[in-house]
């Protein structure tokens, strides 16, 4: 395929889909399949032909649009219209009614505007609204013509300083500048060079990188393509948690379908370059999406993190210079390419450019996947997005960014969501998991959960980690069985420092971030545990149940 | 052929497939975990050789990770998610309903072999929270009533 051709292919596909006066999109990404997505897309299906309409009518099988609480979720184009809770036999009187007689079936709407009125979608662009399994569709929404942009036009050199001047920032975890971590790739000596995408997400509780996959899977694969031209690499390697079987199979078709158009393999649209991506499965250690830990994972070896340096930049896969970023990174190059640098500067904050995906779950009235422009504050996400605390109880605290991040209260939920303020407060940006708590979570046993978490994932290679964690562990569990003592909080505190500053990976430099938190936050809470022996939440203190 | 052939024969092809590298060892595994169900000891071992890899490696590969299977889990296989999102909304509470309910714990199989009960953290439906899955099944919003009730349909299913 030339560069010409996959300008006629949009060409013709926007054509196709503009002969239908409406478009059904059906999300059937993994928080709607369980509801019975599938058998919704059929209803949708027959009942478009048993009115008669299916030459007006196109019903697409669609990633998610973000609001899993209410699914299965259908929008109906044009006018994203977004019918909630639908069922076979509401799918029958949707067409009816939407489709031949043009009225919206407006009982079944979806009333939250407010969850979508504060959201940026610039990453999740397009997310259910195309089908994932057809390239066209991502191609006729523009898909691929950065690529094409990239390849006809500009020097690696230049790709990487659009990235640099954007500002982005990598959205895995730590927030390392992107185009710098490009530029150093790019100027390693040795060849070839690898780029591993990163899709382990491991932080329980966070879905945004699985969505992404699932809805847009050509977005990941175009801006692995164009980083790979950028620091001239050859091969590229996608890490996904084997938990995902939807992602790994909508990205396995992506794959073979790119290969087909010759926009992955060799000489890519009739030129030199060339790029070919396969996926390498992770097995649930949550560990493994370090980015050493990757690079052994990626090998076939124990995810077992070492110490750096020397960076993977230029010491990674088999030794070789690699790029490891995350995929929601990859999916902004892109835009990136096409609206330029200087465009995505202007999103969200001077230092903190663009947007966020979170997974917005917990005690929250709507939970979901949204996307907001960096800057926000947690209160607007908690409370306009995500609708407040459910049942009206009271709001308690955030979990920001997963077992290694930290619990907020609500006295600082007006702070900016951007790295640097995360990090003041204790909690870290992570992958992007908001968990909102309420009055029935008890802050101890929370931090429990955490640290249990993370002595089941340490792997076991460093001493502060691996020992540190399970002696936290142990004084939680006396606290929460109410043989407590006011020494333990001293020591709590003191080996978490330790852990902290000794661990070899960000998993034991971090795991003590919610002990801290809930410490610095919530310390009464654990002078009830202790010296009442009571825990408001009503949670701890109970003799384990069905243990005999 | 036997079913044994037939095994064999999918697993010597997925090794084929990725040309018996070293570097494919996690691809195999989860093939063989596929097809066999779990990863027995003999299984290992022949993936060692196949592979030209010290057995060490292969167990310390298999073992490193919490996916792989080293026993022979039941006829069913209930998975609950122990997650952030579903343990903030009990999903605690309701495995240890099942542990109770049906007198098996967590990482273990009932004493007549028909109901293994493992854990796992975030399967990517938070929003659903809290997800336990039955057999290939993922009951969204679970509560232990509809979940302790679906298990009873499928082991009353398979006494018959
Ligand atoms: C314990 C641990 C787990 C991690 N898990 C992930 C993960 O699941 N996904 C991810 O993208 N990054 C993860 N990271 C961060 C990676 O090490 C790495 O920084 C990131 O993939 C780089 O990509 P980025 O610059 O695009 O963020 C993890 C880090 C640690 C310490
Ligand atoms: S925490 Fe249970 S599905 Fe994510």
């Amino acid at each position: 395929m030339k560069l010409a051709d996959l300008q006629k292919i949009a060409e013709q596909e926007v054509d196709f889909q503009r002969a239908y006066k409406y478009r059904i999109n059906v999300c059937c990404s993994s928080g709607c399949m369980p509801l019975g997505a599938l058998k919704v897309l059929e209803a949708f299906e027959k009942a478009v032909k048993e009115f008669g309409v299916e030459k007006e009518c196109k019903v697409a099988r669609t990633g998610c649009p973000g609001t899993c609480s209410v699914g299965p979720v259908v929008v109906v184009e044009p006018g994203d219209y977004l019918y909630q809770n639908v069922t076979p036999e509401k799918a029958r009187e949707i067409v009816r009614d939407h489709i031949v007689l043009g009225l919206p079936a407006k009982d079944l709407l979806y009333s939250n505007e407010q969850f979508f009125k504060k959201q940026k979608r610039l990453v999740l662009r397009n997310a259910g609204k195309i089908d994932p399994y057809r390239i066209q569709d991502y191609i006729a929404m523009g898909g691929y013509s950065a690529l094409v942009k990239c390849l006809a036009t500009m020097t690696p050199q230049g790709v990487i300083y659009e990235v640099m001047t954007s500002g982005l920032r990598g959205r895995g975890g730590a927030g390392f500048p992107t185009g710098q971590k490009w530029s150093l790739v790019a100027r390693a000596h040795g060849s070839p060079k690898y780029i591993v995408a990163n899709l382990d997400e491991g932080d329980p509780g966070v879905f945004a990188n699985r969505t992404l996959a699932e809805a847009d899977p050509h977005a990941i694969l175009e801006g692995m393509a164009i980083a790979a031209f950028a620091v001239g690499a050859e091969k590229g390697y996608i890490y996904i948690r084997a938990e995902y079987p939807l992602a790994i199979q909508t990205l396995q078709r992506a794959i073979t379908q790119a290969r087909s158009m010759s926009l992955l393999g060799n000489n890519i649209l009739e030129t030199s370059f060339k790029f070919d991506v396969e996926l390498r499965l992770g097995a649930g250690a949550f560990v493994a999406g370090e980015e050493t830990a990757i690079l052994a994972s990626v090998e076939g070896r124990r995810a077992m993190p070492r110490p750096r340096p020397p960076y993977p930049a230029n010491s990674g896969l088999w030794g070789k210079p690699t790029l490891i970023q995350n995929v929601e990174t990859l999916a902004n190059i892109p835009l990136i390419i096409m609206n330029g640098g200087l465009w995505f500067s202007k999103i969200g904050t001077p230092k903190c450019t663009g947007t966020k995906c979170f997974s917005l779950t917990g005690k929250v009235n709507t939970p979901g996947l949204i996307e907001v422009p960096m800057g926000i504050t947690l209160r607007e996400v908690i409370f306009d997005i995500g609708g407040g605390v459910q049942k009206d109880r009271k709001f308690k605290a955030v979990l920001v960014g997963g077992p290694s991040g930290g619990c907020i209260p609500e006295t600082h939920i007006d702070q900016p969501i951007d790295y640097e303020s995360l990090k003041n407060l204790g909690a870290i940006m992570g992958s992007g998991g908001i968990v909102v708590l309420d009055d029935q979570s008890c802050m101890v046993d929370t931090a429990k959960f955490f640290t249990e978490f993370c002595v089941d994932e340490s792997c076991g290679k460093c001493t502060p980690c691996r020992v540190g964690l399970t002696k936290i562990k142990g004084i939680y569990d006396a606290i929460t069985q109410g043989n407590g003592r006011m020494e333990d909080i001293t020591v709590l505190e003191k080996t978490s420092v330790y852990i902290r500053d000794a661990s070899l990976c960000g998993l034991g430099q971090t795991a003590p971030n919610p002990v801290l938190t809930t410490l610095r936050y919530f310390k009464d809470e654990y002078i009830q545990h202790i010296k009442d022996k009571k825990c408001p939440a009503g949670r701890c203190f109970k003799t384990k149940e069905g243990e005999q | 052929m036997s079913k044994e052939d037939n095994r064999r024969m999918l697993l010597e092809k997925a090794l084929k497939e990725y040309d018996f590298q070293a570097s494919a060892l996690l691809e195999i595994l989860h093939k063989a975990q596929s097809i066999y169900g779990y990863l027995s000891k003999d299984l290992l071992m022949d993936i060692a050789q196949s592979l030209h890899l010290p057995p060490s490696t292969v167990f310390g590969v298999a073992t490193f990770y919490s996916f792989f299977n080293l026993t022979k889990p039941g006829e069913h296989i209930v998975t609950g998610c122990l997650g952030t999102a579903c343990y903030v909304k009990g999903s605690e509470q309701i495995m240890q309903a099942i542990e109770r309910e049906f007198n098996v714990k967590r990482g273990g199989t009932t004493a007549d072999g028909k109901l293994s009960l493992f854990v796992t953290r975030c399967i990517g439906a938070c929003a659903l929270s809290p997800a336990i899955i039955v057999d290939d099944e993922v009951i969204g919003k679970a509560t232990k009533e509809v979940v302790i009730e679906r298990i009873k349909q499928l082991l009353g299913g398979s006494n018959q």
